[in-house]
């Protein structure tokens, strides 16, 4: 609506009739939804304005085009946490890949009469399962950034694992999206200017941000203007 | 401009008194150490202030006034507000906390008497202020890695929480008054509750000194017996150097010079490589009692002594053999008769020598490996080092033969080449470094750099019988140098574990499991629950190093048995004929 910039009442009644149109059922039924959450938080600050402020959760997909949700937490002017959280552990792609595992192994145990090839293939699977688990399935990531003392990124994994590094701010120089050309595709994502606080015009390295949650350009978007809202602040 | 403020856990439920800490010059932040309680005298809060600030080199000052009101004592706040007149400082907090209520609200008094709150405010305007809650024990007793030497603090920005983790550590003498002291003040920290102290680790502190220097007279003894002129002859220092024994303990002597020196630990990183040398001789010593308990229980070292002559014996047999089949045509190649027999022979001879001065000490064998053993009771590493060089020395004549091989193959390869390059036309430039060509001219001039006939006659001869020489020697090479890698690759395995079992940091990694938070990598933040009208509160706990950071950092330096070459050099030099030794060890610089 705001790009549309009509010249006279007919065309003001089309765009607006046009912007109207594109609101959808979906989004109509979130914010009749978060409702109840709002006035909560409303009646517990007595009336103030609130500063614990959930905003409704859009539909964000991520570059392979599972559907991630994008979390903002408001906790104060110049403090915002972002959390991306990339879609569960499917039952059925365990499942399959248990049986898969196990049929193997009751073949081979059928041709060699070895009970070891049952117990070891068991013992795979679970070992397997509690590594995937521990180290490769994320379940959500964090962004916390609070203007004047820095930016914590963290991981968090499925077996409830956190991994956490903290870059002060004097050592960021900026946050920016940045795009990277891999195979046939482009794939944005943002990432944080690390400088030396001796030599602040160099940027010594670079930290990708959501690396295993891969949101897309409209999310990070959102992100990226929350974020440098709150380092002009401190400039 | 945000004011960050720190504010230790253990003062959340102080009673009303002055706020003492630091500023963080260069950020706008401060520390706070303690709580002062009302009633207390300004002056003598002066007094102590400047005393400490003359023992810990901090610069503490009194930050603003903390008022958590009990029943009855509503007519505080005015008194905490007069307090800025007495102490005077450029900026006076005024801290505040209610019963029942779990966020503070905090008040930022400027020199010139301006008011500044921290409200929401629409336009955004005035100071804003962060809490940060830390637990002030950890922080103290944590180090923030990477480790900065304390001489690098003016050249680099140190930055704001390296700061306020020094300015924690560095005020250990103001963590001393607890609630029992009878002095004029009443402190609160997190060591006010009670001032804890264990008898056991007082008295260890107390025996080690003269432990300590016990211990170092006796390394100074060590070192004048290995001072002795006899020891410095050159056959002893090459055998010395040789053996890996030598090598061990001279190793292990620099080790205890650093931990039982009795000049206490400076800077963390020295004094975690003394516990880390320290835990790790402990362990070596358990290893190595372990291992004699094993072999001397059912005599089982005598058994030992009666397998290694015969053991010998075989290995000597297989070698007559393996000469044997080389003599006659191995694996279906003709071999050159006479070079095959003379070098055959030669070798047996040798094996013939080797195996009579076995026989020679066979009686006093177990005698001799008795007394070895019980050098493991020095450690499991002395053990092992004795392990690698008795394979040395038993099969020293395999690595005669090597050498033979590869000095006749040397030799060979080297007049192949330089008699090629003689029927090219080209000389060895001695003075340049380098192959120039040489033309045939038998002009008087240059009589001194042609080439005659008489001479490429000559080089021709020798040029075939070489080449006709070359499979013999190529393949008794070839035998003999695999055969050396073998017992090479043995004597690596030994030295690596060695090497692991000096260098490994024991006491960082039992460190980082136990009390995680000393080793720290950074800190993290949680955000705490919001009560509106209050400013942010943070929680600020460690984040602790990852274990193979704990072990890149705290690896002791070892005489590292690394291989000198890549595998391509290794190679070109195996093709060549040089003689190579993979595990060179590097000396110290101080002998």
């Amino acid at each position: 609506m705001r790009y549309a910039r009509p010249k006279n009442a007919g065309d003001l009644k089309a765009t607006i009739r046009a912007t109207w149109a594109l609101i959808t059922p979906e989004q109509c039924h979130r914010l009749v939804d978060s409702m109840p959450r709002r006035i909560a938080a409303v009646i517990q600050a007595k009336g103030a304005p609130t500063n614990v402020i959930s905003m409704a959760e859009e539909e964000f997909t991520d570059i392979n085009g599972n559907s991630i949700s994008l979390d903002c937490q408001t906790h104060s002017d110049f403090c915002r946490e972002f959390t991306v959280t990339s879609p569960k552990l499917s039952l059925r792609k365990v499942m399959v890949y248990t049986c898969f595992v196990w049929l193997f192994a009751y073949a081979v145990f059928f041709f060699t009469e070895n009970t070891a090839v049952l117990s070891s293939a068991i013992i795979l699977t679970l070992a397997g399962m509690m590594i995937h688990i521990h180290f490769v399935k994320v379940d959500h990531e964090t962004l916390l950034i609070i203007g004047s003392l820095g930016v914590q990124l963290s991981s968090s994994y499925a077996s409830g694992r956190e991994s956490t590094i903290f870059i002060e701010m004097n050592k960021l120089k900026d946050i920016v999206i940045n795009e990277a050309v891999y195979m046939h595709s482009i794939i944005y994502y943002l990432c944080i200017l690390i400088k030396d606080p001796a030599d602040p015009e160099t940027v010594t390295s670079v930290v990708p941000l959501f690396q295993s949650s891969n949101p897309r350009l409209n999310c990070l978007v959102q992100v990226y203007r929350s974020c440098q809202e709150i380092l002009a602040q401190s400039r | 401009m945000v004011l960050k403020l720190f504010f230790p856990q253990c003062c959340n439920t102080a009673d009303s008194g002055l706020l003492v800490g630091r500023w963080i010059p260069g950020h706008n932040s401060a520390v706070v150490l303690a709580v002062i309680h009302y009633p207390f005298i300004p002056g003598q809060v002066k007094k102590y202030l400047s005393e400490l600030q003359s023992q810990t080199q901090v610069d503490l000052t009194v930050l603003g006034s903390w008022s958590m009101p009990k029943e009855g004592q509503e007519g505080m706040d005015s008194f905490l507000k007069d307090l800025s007149t007495i102490f005077p400082q450029k900026c006076w907090l005024q801290l505040s906390r209610e019963i029942g209520k779990r966020g503070f609200t905090c008040q930022v008094v400027q020199n010139n008497g301006r008011l500044l709150q921290d409200r929401e405010q629409k336009n955004g305007e005035g100071d804003k202020i962060i809490l940060i809650h830390y637990d002030q024990r950890k922080v103290m007793l944590s180090q923030l890695h990477p480790v900065q030497d304390v001489g690098q603090k003016s050249d680099v920005e140190a930055s704001e929480l390296r700061l306020v983790f020094q300015t924690v550590a560095q005020s250990q003498p103001l963590f001393f008054l607890d609630k029992y002291d009878d002095g004029p003040l009443k402190l609160s920290h997190w060591q006010s509750e009670g001032r804890e102290a264990s008898i056991i680790a007082e008295l260890l502190k107390q025996a080690s000194v003269p432990v300590c220097i016990f211990l170092t007279w006796l390394l100074s003894l060590w070192y004048w017996f290995c001072s002795f002129r006899i020891l410095h002859l050159p056959p002893v220092l090459f055998i010395s150097s040789k053996l890996s024994t030598c090598v061990q303990s001279v190793y292990r002597a620099v080790h205890f010079r650093t931990v039982f020196s009795p000049k206490k630990a400076g800077t963390h990183v020295e004094f975690m490589r003394k516990a880390n040398i320290f835990v790790s001789f402990l362990v070596d010593i358990a290893l190595g009692l372990l291992l004699i308990s094993w072999l001397y229980r059912e005599n089982r070292i005598s058994k030992l002594a009666d397998t290694l002559v015969p053991v010998a014996d075989r290995v000597a047999k297989e070698l007559q053999e393996l000469l044997e089949w080389l003599m006659g045509a191995p694996a279906g190649l003709k071999m050159n008769r006479a070079l095959d027999q003379v070098l055959g022979r030669f070798f047996l001879y040798h094996i013939h020598l080797w195996i009579s001065y076995i026989h020679l000490m066979s009686p006093f064998i177990e005698r001799i490996l008795w007394y070895v053993g019980l050098s493991a009771c020095l450690g499991l590493t002395f053990a092992l080092s004795v392990l690698s060089d008795i394979v040395a020395l038993l099969t020293f004549h395999i690595y005669c033969f090597y050498v033979y091989g590869a000095r006749l193959y040397c030799l060979t390869i080297y007049g192949l080449s330089s008699l090629w390059r003689l029927f090219r036309g080209k000389k060895w430039n001695v003075l340049r470094q380098r192959v120039d060509s040489c033309s045939y001219d038998l002009d008087q001039n240059t009589a001194d750099t042609a080439l005659f006939p008489l001479q490429l006659f000559i080089g021709t001869l020798l040029f075939t019988i070489l080449l006709f020489l070359l499979p013999t020697t190529a393949l008794y090479y070839l035998v003999f140098t695999l055969l050396r890698l073998v017992v090479v690759l043995f004597q690596g395995v030994i030295h690596l574990s060695v090497d692991f079992i000096n260098s490994f940091p024991l006491f960082a990694i039992g460190l980082r499991i136990c009390r995680p938070y000393r080793l720290a990598e950074g800190v993290k933040f949680n955000v705490l629950c919001q009560e509106p009208g209050t400013p942010l509160h943070l929680m600020m706990e460690i984040n602790p190093l990852k274990c193979s950071s704990v072990l890149q950092c705290y690896r002791t330096p070892t005489y590292s048995c690394y291989p000198k070459d890549s595998w391509a050099g290794l190679c070109k030099k195996l093709f060549v004929g040089e003689l190579i030794y993979p595990w060179k060890q590097k000396t110290d610089k101080t002998d």
